[in-house]
């Protein structure tokens, strides 16, 4: 009862906060949201039903998504930061991996030649085995990765993404070199998931939703969850949990083009405060097994850039970008 | 018997009137957009999914099915008629087909594709039908080490595609090895040979080799011949249909292309081109009429055809049962569940049978469907080789570069078409042939993968290749391969 009701109280102080954000902040009568991938992936889905959303809410009435892809998202970051300078009808979904592929593709223009605007989905990483594995509990797992490191293989995407980092993440912990650990890295979640099954590998790590069907069949044994704490409706213990302090969160947000004049950065912060505080988005956010994250304006700043410390750090321990 | 029962509730589903709608909206969007080079099936269903948020999923599934195998028919049309492939798996079939074409057998070239595909996708969906759970757990055995072993194996088929000249078509092979190492190393993260230009870091891409090193170099080598006067294509001699001869000689191949094609596409790293060089290989050794390969003969048609879209069901085997997405299409289609909230998996069945048998159905249907659509048209599509060349290519170059520009919306992407398009147009001029190129791109840097993933997950003991049986067994056929052409001379002497 408690939680309904201070569900229900927060709900409707965000919704008198955004009512009253619409009298100061001028609306946008239309919006560009540029998808730093192709066609199909999570920045594009991402962008999409941010569009569909604005345009059904009527928070902005007309939005287009224009695909820039190439090179982890930093084509698109290249064009926002060139191209696309002032222009504040504009923004730009990005996430974690994008500060990873700022960094292993040495791109020349960095997250710091953008205004960023806020956060809004994150989504853990799981960390499997095949059911028929002899690892029962990542203390298992991690007994065997302490012993010899290189006799435990994890399967994952592509090298320096995500799933990379988060074991970069595990080995510090668990007080491993991160540069010994075995990772073998895989051009989909589907060919990895495919490796784990067939048990070529001792472990998997991917996004939770990504091989929700195959852990809930049971043909994956799910041993931790990246997430600070247990998440409603997944049944899986926390890394923190299992005596090992990490947590990871494969965060999606959005960025606007360098040099917006204070007005322009206040108005996309509000239609985007506007966006997340509607019932609307909170139905996206369910359908897709996403996370709520939000951090917006300053707290975003603040956020991204500690996010690009850590992941700097631990992809130069690793050893995938120089020192 | 449950599946049979399944699968009828499955055409209830598909034969109600707007499904039967979304399935022929499907396969004709799928074959006129197939037919444009640079424009694949996966691209299609892309730019389709946005437009499909609010449908019912079962008639968005059936439509993209219907896309799916479409875009496989319309892409071995151009291959035939003009030597310009749409996407990397119907590259085999321009080989003898194009040959067939502009000695007048286009008709017969086309019919054979097209009742070869029927022929392949029925079995296949037959066999999705019944030994898809079997399936799933002969591919889960494959490992690193087997799929290193099966490149292996493919990459003997390039020695029937090498042509007169051996240097010739090791050099193009090579070129093609090259290419396919440019961009981000996957196991590593590092750029290789990007020359500092951030677009080249996802590497080159095969789409726009194949249709810069065929359709476009295949423009540039008929203008420069054009005021010469070799006109050296016969639209139609005979009969437009294929004569007993030519189904005496398609039956085996579409059945063997078949047999190759469903369990190699079925594999979760598998892919459509494999099964067509496998295939091509194999019709060309059992063939009785060996000579005419290289010029026209109906059996490289027919076989790579059939494994083309044998291999295009045996994909949806992983994407139904796992949830692993192994084509480019298939993990569109993936995302486009995840869109309807739906998880495949092993509990798609269980969860959402409508959906999943409906889906099956329908590809009974749309293949069907697209016989009916493709037999009556072969005539129509031969009278494209009527059109003044000046015309019709000036029109594939003009569509090879907005089918280039729409994946990616890059300028880079054209600059890179042109330039391979240059070299295929020297490559032909001075007669070295540019399958083997594509071919390398393909398998090099797959090949390459497995194999520093299964030495990684051994720890470095190259022993993995042979203790593991099913790459043993690949290995040693590989090495068969290779060897029996040595080898056989020796042994006829006597």
């Amino acid at each position: 009862m408690r939680f309904v009701s201070d569900r229900w109280l927060s709900r409707f102080l965000v919704v008198g906060f955004a009512v009253a954000g619409l009298g100061s902040a001028q609306t946008l009568e239309s919006l560009r949201i540029m998808a730093p991938a192709s066609p199909g992936g999570g920045w594009d889905s991402t962008s999409r039903l941010i569009q569909s959303t604005l345009q059904d809410t009527g928070i902005v009435p007309s939005v287009e998504v224009f695909n820039v892809s190439g090179a982890g998202g930093t084509i698109g970051l290249a064009q926002l930061a060139s191209a696309e300078r002032s222009q504040g009808d504009l923004l730009m979904t990005m996430g974690l991996v994008m500060t990873g592929a700022v960094l292993t593709n040495n791109a020349a223009v960095t997250l710091a030649d953008t205004t960023p605007i806020a956060s809004i989905t994150a989504e853990y990483e799981v960390i499997v085995v095949p059911a028929d594995s002899p690892f029962q509990t990542l203390d298992d797992l991690l007994a065997a990765f302490r012993e010899d490191p290189g006799a435990v293989s994890w399967a994952g995407g592509s090298a320096g993404g995500t799933d990379h980092i988060l074991v970069g993440l595990i080995a510090q912990a668990a007080g491993v070199d991160p540069a010994g650990i075995n990772y073998i890295p895989f051009s989909g979640g589907g060919e990895a998931l495919a490796a784990i099954l067939g048990a070529q590998v001792s472990a998997g790590v991917a996004g939770y939703s990504e091989w929700a069907g195959s852990i809930e069949s049971g043909e994956l044994r799910a041993l931790a969850l990246s997430a600070p704490e247990r998440v409603e409706g997944i049944d899986v213990p926390t890394l923190i949990e299992g005596g090992v302090d990490v947590e990871l969160a494969n965060w999606r947000g959005l960025v606007a083009p360098p040099d917006l004049d204070d007005a322009q950065r206040e108005t996309l912060i509000s239609v985007v405060d506007e966006l997340h505080a509607s019932p609307e988005w909170e139905a996206v956010l369910e359908e897709n097994g996403w996370q709520d994250f939000y951090r917006s304006g300053d707290d975003f700043t603040a956020f991204l850039e500690s996010e690009d410390a850590r992941v700097g750090e631990i992809l130069a321990d690793i050893g995938l970008v120089g020192e | 018997m449950e599946a049979l029962g399944a699968l009828l509730d499955g055409f209830a589903v598909a034969l109600t009137l707007p499904n039967l709608g979304w399935a022929l909206l499907g396969v004709t969007l799928g074959t006129v957009v197939g037919v444009l080079p640079g424009i694949g099936p996966a691209l299609t269903v892309a730019l389709l999914l946005p437009v499909t948020f609010r449908l019912d999923p079962v008639g968005s599934f059936i439509m993209f099915a219907g896309i799916y195998y479409g875009g496989m028919y319309g892409g071995s049309t151009t291959s035939i008629l003009l030597n310009t492939p749409g996407e990397s798996a119907s590259i085999i079939t321009s080989l003898e087909g194009n040959k067939m074409a502009r000695r007048g057998r286009g008709g017969a070239a086309l019919a054979t594709a097209a009742i070869g595909s029927f022929v392949a996708g029925t079995l296949a969906t037959a066999a999705l039908t019944f030994v898809a759970p079997l399936m799933v757990d002969v591919a889960l055995r494959f490992g690193p080490a087997d799929y290193f072993a099966l490149m292996v194996l493919a990459f003997t088929t390039v020695a029937s595609l090498l042509g007169s000249s051996v240097l010739r078509g090791v050099t193009s092979l090579l070129l093609g090895l090259g290419l396919g190492l440019v961009g981000i190393d996957l196991q590593t993260g590092q750029a290789r040979y990007t020359l500092g230009v951030p677009e080249m870091l996802d590497g080159v891409n095969v789409v726009i080799v194949a249709v810069g090193l065929f359709a476009v170099g295949e423009a540039f080598y008929v203008a420069s011949r054009l005021r010469r006067g070799d006109q050296d294509v016969t639209p139609i001699r005979g009969g437009v249909w294929m004569s007993r001869e030519d189904w005496r000689r398609s039956w085996r191949p579409w059945l063997r292309g078949s047999l190759l094609g469903f369990p190699l596409g079925a594999l979760p790293a598998g892919g459509a081109e494999i099964p067509t060089f496998l295939s091509y290989a194999l019709e060309k050794r059992l063939s009785k009429n060996r000579a005419e390969f290289g010029h026209g003969a109906i059996e490289g048609v027919a076989g790579p055809e059939a494994a083309n879209n044998a291999a295009a069901a045996g994909v949806l085997v992983p994407l139904l049962t796992l949830g692993l997405p192994t084509s480019a299409t298939a993990a569109i289609m993936l995302a486009a569940f995840q869109q309807f909230g739906l998880q495949p998996g092993p509990l798609l069945f269980q969860t959402s049978p409508d959906l999943v048998w409906g889906l099956i159905a329908s590809l009974y249907i749309g293949n069907a469907m697209l016989l009916v659509l493709n037999l009556p048209l072969v005539g129509l599509w031969v009278r494209l080789l009527f059109i003044p060349r000046p015309l019709l290519y000036a029109g594939i170059l003009v569509f090879a570069a907005l089918g280039t520009y729409s994946l990616n919306n890059s300028v880079i992407d054209l600059i890179t078409l042109f330039v391979i398009g240059f070299v295929g147009f020297l490559m032909r001029r001075y007669a070295f042939p540019v399958a083997p190129a594509v071919v390398g791109m393909i398998l090099g840097p797959m090949a390459e993968q497995q194999f520093r993933r299964a030495l990684s997950i051994s720890q470095g003991d190259p022993s993995v290749f042979v203790r593991e049986p099913i790459s043993a067994a690949f290995l040693a056929l590989a090495f068969l391969a290779i060897a029996t052409p040595l080898l056989a001379p020796l042994f006829r002497r006597r």
